[in-house]
């Protein structure tokens, strides 16, 4: 044994390399939910392949007492699955921590490192001898790891029967399987190995309000709760499991019981340009809609953008970011999209996006996300990315309130278009920038024409350029108006320090360990993560206070600090920059280096 | 200033229809076209049609895309909403509106340009998807705001006005939309308004996506000798293979044994389509038979008119969604959201 001898509760990294397609996923899944069970706050990062089946994945798992989240930096165990990623993933095992691996085959000895220690478990041998069928016995390998884990780290055995008996029900040979599956890992361990490690997990209380769920299905609840009935999509990863989410739901609590009738329609569009216009129609007819896209499809959908911003039709956009550009790498993440989301759209044009930090935010900004569309009558975009919208993450349960009833915004009804002598689409009547807005088939007097072409305020084609402006002026003053009522940044100042540290997404996870570990060793610096765009003063009056800014986000060209020199006029030599775009989450040592980086930079 | 109000002058002796409205009521603004331009001639027939069969202007939806053919919603019916959607994406605009309020009639015009190049994918899958709506595709082979380039509907050998042969083979709508399992298939001529109102009322009625390939002549830029898109050369290869009339369910007349050439098809919804002057042993419920018919008078140089096909069973996307009869609009959000409880009992199984 090479372990090293000091005792680590609830707070080490497992990293888990298998085989796409093998099931692999369902072990990981219940190895982490079972820790969660135990009342330890645990974080999850799935690292895929776009692929099927057969090519390497790995599975994060961290498990943190503090209740720190983001990506592990450093791993205490790997489990190697998959002799095609041995190489890499033998180096990745710290140095004194711990590699299980499949001994029914000799390790090379070309892997081998005297500074870790190698569990080998014959878990191949042990599942021919104990199932029959190939694919039961490659499914019940990587079943048998958790008994494996169990046995080193003390998972309790007791949670994972009771999860299998909810997964599996009246399954009962399914069930059985597994349940002979841990087992055999399990007991192999115990027989051969000095269990516990002194990795290991004990029982706490700290996971009681929390939920795992991934922000995908939150923003699909969101989508649920704000009444949402009409949403268009074309599939793309990572964006494709909100949708499947919002029909799942859908299928729970919109269908009639009995005649089976559906209280919303979903279309699944033959291109990402008939989703945007599929949304932005509904949108018109007075629905509210949404569609679901990453980066390639915010790319296809500018054209409609554009227009829906310049009818002034609501339509929720979300963009669950990958890493770009063009195709990119589909399963991986980036925050590369903040200026294509800010000015999508040929013209001049400027959107409203929100930027949750994580699930329960997908869940809280979308709802939001509907309500300020109908307000501003415009396309609203919530900025996610696959970190947050596929990684199960520990969040506190969403909540609702029955008081909630939607911010329709300024549209008119029949009695009041009744009253009128005439109806006028774009006349700022209340000087706000936002005009009363009429549905199709409510009344004749609402009728007007919706068109990208050039319109007075009186909504008729125009080249004129008086009448012109007028409209893109109040336009500007609508978008003003805006930046004050939505999502607020989160400012948390620490007492008399200059340096001000800002971010956006799921940068925030990181940037907050980061932050506390600086603070812990002398460094302290305000804390500022932006939620919206445009930015509202308490951005700029940051932005003031603080000497020194640094900018951390997922993407090569700083986007973010563009975006604030472009809207704020803050100078950017003002403000570093910690950037990282490899298609990972970021780690809090990312940001702790870079933050030393650039002070140094400042002194020297 | 390039909106021209019309003046509102009524003529006392002009008829009304049962909502004692006049054709004067289904009107736009003026049309700005070029004068003789095809595309007026179906805004009239539009107007006619939408008069005759008496349909409230403000439950009507008109949309558009780019070109000049998607000008014309603004000619017809003022109060009526309208949206000019961007180049060739109407179809997904009306997919969208027709999903959220499925009790508003939908009407969308298009060009060649509009529907055959930027926009024909959109085209496809609204055929496929069956969005009930009026989908009329004025055609005239050009490019006309871009003056004058070939469109993907000008025939090989048709000369463009400088007197270049155009080299690529056609689209056909009609050809096309019954490839594509359109529930609705018609062509007709903007010079044949006495042809072209009944098949547009019959479309309106249809329960599902009804195309209507209009030939539209473009005075300016395909109207000479050569272009096989012009008024003289349509008149001239012009054949009228049926005639058909949408006959009103409150008019219906039961007649269960037409006479002789004469083919009654039930409209979903109420109503008949009644088929007169078929060719004998022509059946507009049979799609295969329909196509080969088609191709053997296209090589026979005819260009076939009349409301070609009709699929009686036609179920629109609704339908095949199964959403509600509740336009999804008027559906009140506490039947939309399922309320704190349910997702407080929903937060178990994220555990």
């Amino acid at each position: 044994m090479r372990g090293d001898s000091v005792i680590k509760i609830n707070q080490f990294a497992i990293k888990l390399a298998t085989v796409n397609g093998t099931g692999s996923a369902s072990a990981n899944a219940l190895l982490m939910q079972a820790i969660f069970r135990m009342g330890i706050p645990v974080s999850g990062k799935n690292v895929f392949p776009s692929n099927i089946q057969g090519l390497p994945t790995w599975y994060e798992i961290r498990v943190d007492r503090e209740e720190y989240t983001a990506r592990a930096q450093e791993f205490d165990m790997m489990v190697a699955m998959n002799p095609e990623s041995y190489g890499r993933d033998v180096a990745e095992v710290r140095p004194g921590g711990y590699l299980v691996y499949d001994s029914s085959w000799p390790l090379d000895p070309a892997l081998a490192r005297d500074d870790i220690t190698f569990l080998g478990t014959p878990l191949a041998q042990m599942c021919i001898e104990h199932f029959e069928g190939a694919r039961e016995r490659v499914l019940m390998k990587n079943i048998a790891y958790v008994g494996v884990l169990a046995a080193l780290v003390e998972l309790d055995l007791d949670v994972v029967d009771a999860m299998l008996r909810e997964r599996f029900g009246t399954k009962e040979h399914l069930m059985e399987s597994n349940l002979r599956a841990i087992r055999l890992g399990f007991e192999f361990a115990r027989e051969h190995f000095d269990c516990p490690l002194p990795i290991r997990l004990e029982k706490m209380d700290a996971t009681q309000d929390s939920i795992m769920i991934d922000g995908n299905t939150a923003a699909a609840l969101g989508c649920l709760y704000a009444g949402a009935t009409v949403g268009a999509w074309y599939p793309i990863t990572p964006a494709t499991s909100l949708m499947d989410a919002f029909l799942h739901f859908c299928r729970r609590y919109r269908e009639d019981a009995e005649s089976g009738e559906r209280r919303y329609c979903v279309v699944q569009a033959e291109d990402e340009l008939a989703a945007a216009g599929v949304a932005i129609g509904a949108g018109w007819m007075g629905a509210r809609a949404f569609t679901p896209t990453s980066g390639p499809g915010i790319s296809l959908m500018s054209e409609f953008i554009g227009l829906a911003y310049y009818t002034e039709i609501p339509a929720v956009f979300f963009d669950i970011q990958r890493t770009g550009p063009s195709t990119g790498m589909p399963t991986r993440t980036q925050q590369a999209d903040l200026l294509s989301v800010a000015y999508a759209s040929h013209g001049d044009t400027k959107h409203i996006a929100l930027f949750p930090a994580n699930p329960h935010e997908c869940f809280e900004l979308t709802v939001q996300a509907f309500d300020l569309a109908d307000r501003y009558q415009t396309p609203v975009f919530v900025v996610s990315d696959l970190d947050i919208g596929m990684n199960d993450w520990m969040c506190e349960r969403l909540e609702w309130s029955d008081d909630y009833r939607p911010d329709r915004g300024k549209i008119l009804s029949a009695e009041e278009l009744e009253e009128l002598d005439v109806f006028y689409r774009y006349v700022d009547a209340d000087g706000d920038g936002v005009c009363a807005r009429t549905l199709p088939g409510t009344h004749p007097k609402g009728a007007y024409f919706a068109r990208g072409s050039g319109h007075d305020r009186y909504g008729r084609y125009t080249e004129d350029a008086k009448q012109y402006v007028d409209v893109v002026d109040r336009l500007t003053r609508k978008f003003a108006n805006a930046a004050e009522n939505l999502p607020a940044p989160i400012v948390e100042l620490a007492p008399d320090s200059s340096l001000g540290v800002i971010t956006l997404g799921s940068c925030d996870a990181a940037v907050r360990e980061g932050v506390d570990q600086l603070a812990r060793d002398g460094i302290a610096a305000s804390l500022l993560r932006i939620r919206s765009f445009p930015f509202s003063a308490a951005v700029k009056e940051f932005l003031e206070q603080h000497d020194q800014l640094i900018v951390v986000e997922m993407n090569r060209d700083a986007q973010l600090r563009r975006l604030l020199v472009l809207e704020t006029g803050v100078p950017q030599h003002r403000m570093g920059s910690i950037r990282y775009y490899g298609g990972s989450p970021m780690t809090a040592n990312q940001v702790v280096a870079g933050v030393r980086r650039e002070l140094e930079g400042v002194t020297a | 200033m390039t909106f021209i109000a019309k003046p509102a002058v009524r003529h006392p002796s002009l008829p009304t229809n049962e909502l004692g409205l006049t054709t004067r009521d289904y009107e736009g603004v003026m049309s700005t076209l070029c004068a003789g331009c095809g595309h007026d001639s179906v805004t009239a027939a539009v107007i006619q049609a939408f008069f005759e069969l008496g349909i409230a202007p403000h439950r009507v939806a008109k949309l558009s895309g780019i070109g000049c053919s998607s000008k014309t919603p603004t000619y017809f019916l003022n109060q009526a909403h309208g949206f000019n959607a961007v180049h060739g994406r109407m179809p997904s605009i009306a997919a969208g509106a027709n999903a959220a309020n499925r009790d508003l009639i939908y009407v969308g015009v298009s060009g060649d340009g509009d529907s055959l190049s930027i926009g024909l994918g959109q085209l496809c899958h609204a055929i496929r998807r069956n969005i009930n709506m009026l989908y009329i595709i004025e055609n005239n082979g050009v490019y006309g705001l871009t003056k004058g380039q070939f469109s993907a509907s000008a025939d090989v050998g048709s000369l463009s006005k400088r007197g270049d042969p155009n080299p690529l083979a056609p689209m056909d709508p009609v050809a096309l939309a019954l490839g594509m399992g359109g529930t609705f298939v018609a062509r007709s001529f903007s010079g044949d308004k006495p042809q072209l109102v009944p098949i547009l009322k019959a479309g309106l009625a249809h329960p599902g996506f009804a195309l209507v390939d209009v030939i539209s002549p473009c005075v300016t830029f395909n109207d000479h000798e050569g272009s096989t898109k012009s008024y003289l050369f349509t008149r001239r290869h012009y054949h009228e293979a049926l005639s058909a009339d949408f006959v009103p369910a409150e008019k219906e007349i039961k007649a269960e044994y037409a006479e002789g050439g004469t083919i009654d098809v039930a409209v979903h919804g109420g109503g008949v389509i009644r088929f007169r002057k078929v060719p004998e042993g022509y059946d507009p419920t049979d799609r295969d038979a329909v196509t080969a018919y088609l191709g053997e008078r296209h090589q026979e140089g005819e260009i076939v008119t009349g409301l070609l096909f009709v699929e009686p069973e036609s179920r629109d996307y609704h339908g095949l969604k199964k959403t509600v009869e509740t336009p999804l609009v008027d559906l009140p959000y506490e039947e939309l959201c399922p309320g704190s409880e349910q997702l407080a009992e929903l937060m178990n199984e994220f555990r």
